[in-house]
C-alpha cells in the first residue's frame, strides 16, 4: 500500500531537551499504525509536530502526507488537510452538551445563527457510528470518561477525517470500554481512516494495530509489522532495550501487624446529597501488605480514598479509621498526613502537581517541614531531596528545576510519587499509580512498592488494570456502587471471580 | 531524549548562542530591568539632566513609597489567585482615621499609629474571611469594599480636608535618617567628590548594601554550582549584579547630596527585603505560590488554602494602612480624595513586574521595579510637562506592553 503520511528525519528541541533526533515515521494507507515507546521517549511531541501545534520552522526535517510535502502552520491548517488529533488530555467542555462540543467552532449555522435542529441531527448520526447512546443534548460532564473519549471521536468524524491520530486513549478506559474504542477504530478501518494510536498498553497494540513503530530516547528503533508478527515481549524488548522477562517483579511478601482499619465508614455526595456514596465500607491493611481495590470506573473507589484522606471528598462522612491499633484523626489533609497517610492521585494534572513550577517545588510540597528549619527553607535540601527521589524514581529530565508542564506524563506521575513518598508515610494508597506509564517505569514502581512493604508500609492500591492487581497485590478487595462486595486472597483472585463478583451484586 | 550537553563549551561562538538562548529564556526578568534603566537613560537626557537631580531622586522616592509599600501586599494577593481593588480606599480611610484621631482627638500619634495598623489589618481580614471562607470572588468583595471605605473615609472626614499634623507625625514620610558619622567625613568627601555637601551615613549604607548585594549574589551562586544548578552564564552574572549594585550606589550618592537617607526609604527597604524574604524562602510562602499555582493540589498537599488567603488579605490591610499614613503624612492633610484609583497603580505595578493574572506567579523584586518603573515614567512626565491626559494613556499602553510581552514570551516558549 502506498504511504500517507512521511515523516524524515524530524528532530525537535527544547531548551535542554532533545526531545527528537532524526525520528521517521512511515504510515500506509488505510492502516492503523501503533508508535509505542518509554515515558519521555517523544511520542507525543512527534504527534504534535505532525498536526502543527509546533508549526514548520519549530522543528527539522520533513513531513510528505499525501504525496505532497506538508508544512502545517497550526492545527487548524492540520485539521484542513484531514488530520485530527485527540490529545492526551481531553479537550471538551464539560458544561456544554454533546452537540455543542462536537460542533464547537465548527457551528452548524447560517449567517451566525446556530441551526439546532441539523446540529443534533448530524449529532444523532456520529453517535450512532461511535456506538454512544446518549442523547445529544446531554452534558458531557454528565457521562463518563469512556464516553467522552467517543465524544471526542465523533468530534474527529465531523471533520471529514482521513488520518485520526490517538494520544493514549484508553489510558482512562476501562477494559471494557478500551474494548470499544478499538473496535470502533477496527471499524473506521473498514472504513478507509488511517489511525496513529500510543499507547502503553501493548496488549491493545497487539489486537489493533498493523504496523508498530518503537522510539527510544528520541530516535526510532524499529517497525513491527503484524503480516510478518510480532509479540509483545518483541515491543518491550524494543521499547527498553533489554529483555523482560517478568513485568511485575519477583517477590516474596511476609505482612506483619494490623497497620489500617477502616470501619462502617459512609459518605454521601457533596452535591446530591441524598445520594450516598459510600456504604458501609470496612477494610484493612497490615503492614508489609499490598491491598488492591478493584472495581468498575465510578464504583467509588477515589471517592472512598478521598474521603478517608482528610475528607477530601464528600459529605455527611461517619466511621472510624484505626492506624496500628489506635483511633486517628483524619479530617483535614494535613492531619491525615501527619498521622500517617498518604494518597498519589488519580489525576496528575489536575490534583497533583502544581504545574508551572519545577520538579524540586512539587517533590517537596507536601513536606516542607523536612526542608526547613524555623519555617524557612533550606533550598540546598530540598534540591538534595529532589535529586534523590529522581534518581530513585529514574525520573527523565535534564534537571529538578524543570517546570513539571514540560514532563511527559509518565514523568509528570513519577513527580506525584516522589512528593508523597517523601511524606514518608506508613499507610500509602496510589490511586491508579501506573497510569499512562511505561512497562519499564510500571516495573520501577512496582518495585518501589515492594520496597515500600518490606519497610513495613501498608500500600493500598486502586487500579482498573486487573493483571496489574493480581500481579502485586496480597488480597484484593471488590468495589461495586459504593459496596465493597468482596474480598479475595491473591491465591483466590482471578479476573474472572474479580468480574463475577462485579456482576452478581 | 536527549539530555543536551551542559558541560561549558571552549568555543566563543556557543558560549555566545548560550548566552542569547539564557537570556532569551529569562527575557521576561532581564527585560524589566533594562526597561527601567532604558526609561531612566531617556527621561534623563529628555530632561536634560533634571530626572536624576538629587532634589529629584529623593522626591521619586517619596512619591512612590506609598504605592511600592503596597505593591509588596497586592504580589502576595496576586499571587495567590486574587486581587484586591480596595486598597486605594482603605489607605484614604486609614488617612482620614489617623486625621481624626491625631487632630481632632489629640491622641498621641504612636497609638493612634498602631490603632490605625490594627484597623488596616482587620478590614484586609475581614475581606479575606468572605473571599477565604466563603468563596466570594475577591474582586466582588474588594470592589465592594473599594466603595464602602471610599464613602466610610468621606463621612469620617465630613467632607473636609484634616489636617495638618504634629511635626512628629509628618517625620514618618518627610524625614530623614540623621547622619550618625562625624560631619568631618562628610565634608571632606563633598571636597573631594567636588559637591557641595555629602551626607556619610546614606553613602556608606549604599556601598553596604551593594557589597551585600554582589556578596550574596556570589554566595548563592556558588551554592548553586556545587548542585550542579548553573543556569546563569558568568558575564550575565557578573553584567547584572554590576549594574544593580552600581545603581544602589548611584541613588545613595545622589540621595547623600540633598538631606540623606528618606526614613520612608528606610522603611521600604525593609520592608521589601522581608517581603521578598517572606515569599522565597519561608514555608509560608512557598505555599502561595503553590496555592496559586494550583489549589486543589495544595489542599491534598495539605495546605489549608483557606488560611493563606485569608492572611494575605490581611496582610494586605495592614500595608494598606501603612501607606495611608505615609500618604496622610506626607500631604500633611487628610482629604476625602486621597488614594482615589492609586489601587490601579498598585495593580498595574504588579503585573508590569511579571506577575499572572491567573495566580502562581510574581515576584516581589519584580513588582518593587514595577512599581519604579511606573514611578518614573510618572515623574519623567510631568518634568516634561506632558499633561494628566496623555501621561494615563502612556501608562497604559505600558501595561498593556508588559503584559503583551510575558502572554508572548510564554507562547515562544510553548
Ligand atoms: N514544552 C516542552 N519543554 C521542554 N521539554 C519538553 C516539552 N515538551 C516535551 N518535552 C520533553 O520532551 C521529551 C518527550 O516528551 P513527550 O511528551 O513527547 O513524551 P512521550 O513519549 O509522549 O511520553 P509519555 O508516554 O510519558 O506521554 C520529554 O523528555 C519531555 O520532558
Ligand atoms: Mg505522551
Amino acid at each position: 500500500m502506498s504511504p500517507l503520511l512521511e515523516m524524515r528525519d524530524i528532530t525537535k528541541t527544547f531548551p535542554g531537551v532533545k526531545a527528537l533526533d532524526h525520528v521517521n515515521l512511515e504510515v500506509s494507507k488505510g492502516e492503523i499504525h501503533a508508535v509505542v515507546g518509554e515515558n519521555g521517549a517523544g511520542k507525543s511531541t512527534l504527534m504534535k509536530v505532525l498536526s502543527g501545534v509546533y508549526p514548520h520552522g519549530q522543528y527539522e526535517g520533513e513531513i510528505i502526507y499525501d504525496g505532497q510535502p506538508a508544512r502545517f502552520r497550526d492545527i487548524r491548517d492540520s485539521e484542513d488537510h484531514g488530520i485530527i488529533i485527540i490529545h492526551q488530555e481531553l479537550a471538551l467542555v464539560p458544561q456544554l452538551s454533546i452537540a455543542e462540543n462536537i460542533f464547537l467552532g465548527n457551528e452548524r449555522a447560517k449567517h451566525g445563527i446556530i441551526n439546532w435542529h441539523e446540529t443534533n441531527r448530524r449529532t444523532e448520526d456520529l453517535l450512532a457510528k461511535v456506538g454512544l447512546a446518549e442523547a445529544p443534548t446531554t452534558k458531557v460532564d454528565g457521562i463518563g470518561v469512556g464516553k467522552q473519549q467517543l465524544v471526542e471521536i465523533a468530534k474527529a468524524l465531523s471533520k471529514d477525517v482521513k488520518l485520526l491520530i490517538l494520544d493514549e486513549p484508553t489510558a482512562a478506559l476501562q477494559e471494557n470500554d478500551s474494548r470499544k474504542l478499538l473496535d470502533l477504530m477496527l471499524e473506521l478501518k473498514t472504513q478507509g481512516v488511517t489511525s496513529i494510536i500510543i499507547s502503553h498498553k501493548l496488549g491493545e497494540v497487539r489486537y489493533v494495530a498493523d504496523t508498530v513503530t518503537v522510539i527510544r530516547d528520541g530516535s526510532t528503533v524499529s517497525k513491527l509489522n503484524a503480516k510478518t508478527g510480532f509479540s509483545e515481549d518483541d515491543i518491550v524488548r524494543d521499547m527498553v532495550g533489554r529483555d523482560m522477562t517478568h513485568r511485575f517483579p519477583q517477590h516474596k511478601r511476609s505482612p506483619g501487624k494490623m497497620m489500617l482499619e477502616v470501619e462502617n465508614w459512609n459518605v454521601w455526595h457533596p452535591e446530591h446529597t441524598e445520594r450516598q456514596v459510600i456504604k458501609n465500607a470496612a477494610f484493612n491493611v497490615r503492614a508489609g501488605e499490598v491491598v488492591g481495590i478493584a472495581g468498575l470506573m465510578g464504583s467509588g473507589r477515589t471517592e472512598l480514598a478521598m474521603s478517608i484522606f482528610g475528607q477530601s471528598y464528600g459529605r455527611r462522612i461517619s466511621g472510624s479509621v484505626k492506624l496500628d491499633g489506635t483511633a486517628i484523626d483524619v479530617s483535614t489533609v494535613d492531619r491525615a498526613i501527619a498521622a500517617g497517610i498518604s494518597y498519589v492521585t488519580e489525576d496528575r494534572k489536575s490534583l497533583g502537581l502544581v504545574l508551572d513550577e519545577t520538579i524540586q517545588f512539587n517533590t517537596t510540597l507536601a513536606n516542607l517541614e523536612a526542608v526547613s528549619s524555623g519555617s524557612i527553607l533550606k533550598k540546598n535540601e530540598e534540591t538534595k531531596v529532589a535529586e534523590k527521589y529522581r534518581e530513585a524514581l529514574a525520573i527523565r529530565t535534564p534537571s529538578v528545576f524543570q517546570k513539571t508542564v514540560n514532563l511527559s506524563g509518565g514523568n509528570q506521575q513519577k513527580v506525584v510519587l516522589a512528593k508523597w513518598l517523601f511524606t514518608e508515610p506508613e499507610v500509602l494508597i496510589l490511586d491508579e499509580p501506573t497510569r499512562g506509564i511505561d512497562v519499564g517505569a510500571k516495573y520501577e514502581i512496582y518495585t518501589i512498592i515492594n520496597e515500600l512493604a518490606d519497610q513495613g508500609k501498608a500500600v493500598v492500591m486502586i487500579s482498573s488494570e486487573m493483571p496489574e492487581l493480581l500481579g502485586m497485590c496480597d488480597r484484593i478487595y471488590v468495589m461495586n456502587e459504593g459496596v465493597l462486595v468482596g474480598e479475595l486472597s491473591a491465591a483466590e483472585a482471578s479476573q474472572e471471580r474479580i468480574m463475577s463478583l462485579i456482576v452478581n451484586e | 531524549m536527549n539530555v543536551a550537553n551542559s558541560e561549558p563549551t571552549a568555543s566563543a561562538t556557543a558560549d555566545t548562542k548560550s548566552i542569547r538562548h539564557y537570556l532569551s529564556a529569562n527575557l521576561r526578568q532581564y527585560g524589566l530591568l533594562l526597561a527601567l534603566i532604558a526609561v531612566m537613560v531617556f527621561f534623563q537626557i529628555v530632561t536634560d539632566g533634571t530626572l536624576l537631580r538629587a532634589i529629584n531622586v529623593t522626591n521619586l522616592l517619596l512619591q512612590n513609597s506609598y504605592i511600592i509599600i503596597m505593591a509588596l501586599g497586592m504580589l502576595i494577593v496576586i499571587v495567590a489567585g486574587h486581587i484586591d481593588l480596595s486598597v486605594g480606599s482603605v489607605m484614604g480611610f486609614v488617612g482620614a482615621l489617623a486625621a481624626v484621631l491625631i487632630v481632632n482627638y489629640d491622641i498621641n500619634i504612636y497609638l493612634a499609629a498602631a490603632i490605625c495598623l490594627a484597623t488596616g489589618a482587620a478590614i484586609g481580614a475581614a475581606q479575606g474571611y468572605w473571599v477565604a471562607y466563603w468563596r466570594i470572588p475577591s474582586f466582588i468583595v474588594t470592589l465592594a469594599g473599594m466603595l464602602v471605605f471610599r464613602g466610610l473615609s468621606l463621612w469620617l472626614l465630613e467632607g473636609q480636608s484634616v489636617g495638618p499634623f504634629p511635626r512628629e507625625f509628618q517625620i514618618i514620610a518627610t524625614g530623614f535618617l540623621p547622619d550618625i558619622f562625624p560631619a568631618g567625613i562628610g565634608t571632606s568627601l563633598a571636597a573631594f567628590f567636588d559637591v557641595r555637601q555629602i551626607n556619610t551615613l546614606a553613602v556608606a549604607s549604599g556601598v553596604v548594601a551593594a557589597a551585600l548585594i554582589v556578596w550574596m549574589g556570589v554566595r548563592t551562586r556558588a551554592l548553586n554550582q556545587s548542585y550542579g544548578m548553573n543556569e546563569e552564564p558568568q558575564s550575565i552574572f557578573v553584567a547584572r549584579t554590576f549594574i544593580v549594585a552600581a545603581a544602589l550606589v548611584f541613588v545613595t550618592y545622589k540621595l547623600a547630596q540633598f538631606r540623606g537617607l528618606p526614613n520612608v526609604l528606610l522603611t521600604m527597604g525593609v520592608l521589601t527585603v522581608i517581603y521578598a524574604f517572606l515569599t522565597q524562602s519561608t514555608v509560608i510562602g512557598r505555599r502561595i505560590y503553590a496555592l496559586g499555582g494550583n489549589v486543589k493540589a495544595a489542599k491534598l498537599s495539605g495546605i489549608k488554602t483557606e488560611r493563606l488567603t485569608f492572611l494575605a488579605f490581611m496582610n494586605m490591610g495592614f500595608l494598606a494602612a501603612a501607606a495611608g499614613l505615609v500618604f496622610a503624612a506626607r500631604l500633611n492633610t487628610a482629604t476625602p480624595k486621597a488614594g482615589f484609583a492609586l489601587e490601579l497603580d498598585v495593580i498595574a505595578a504588579v503585573f508590569i513586574g511579571g506577575a499572572s493574572m491567573s495566580g502562581g506567579v510574581g515576584t516581589i523584586i519584580g513588582a518593587v521595579v514595577g512599581a519604579f518603573l511606573m514611578g518614573v515614567l510618572n515623574n519623567g512626565m510631568s518634568i516634561m510637562g506632558i499633561g494628566i491626559d496623555f501621561q494615563q494613556m502612556i501608562k497604559g499602553l505600558v501595561l498593556l506592553a508588559a503584559v503583551i510581552f510575558d502572554v508572548y514570551n510564554k507562547n515562544k516558549q510553548g
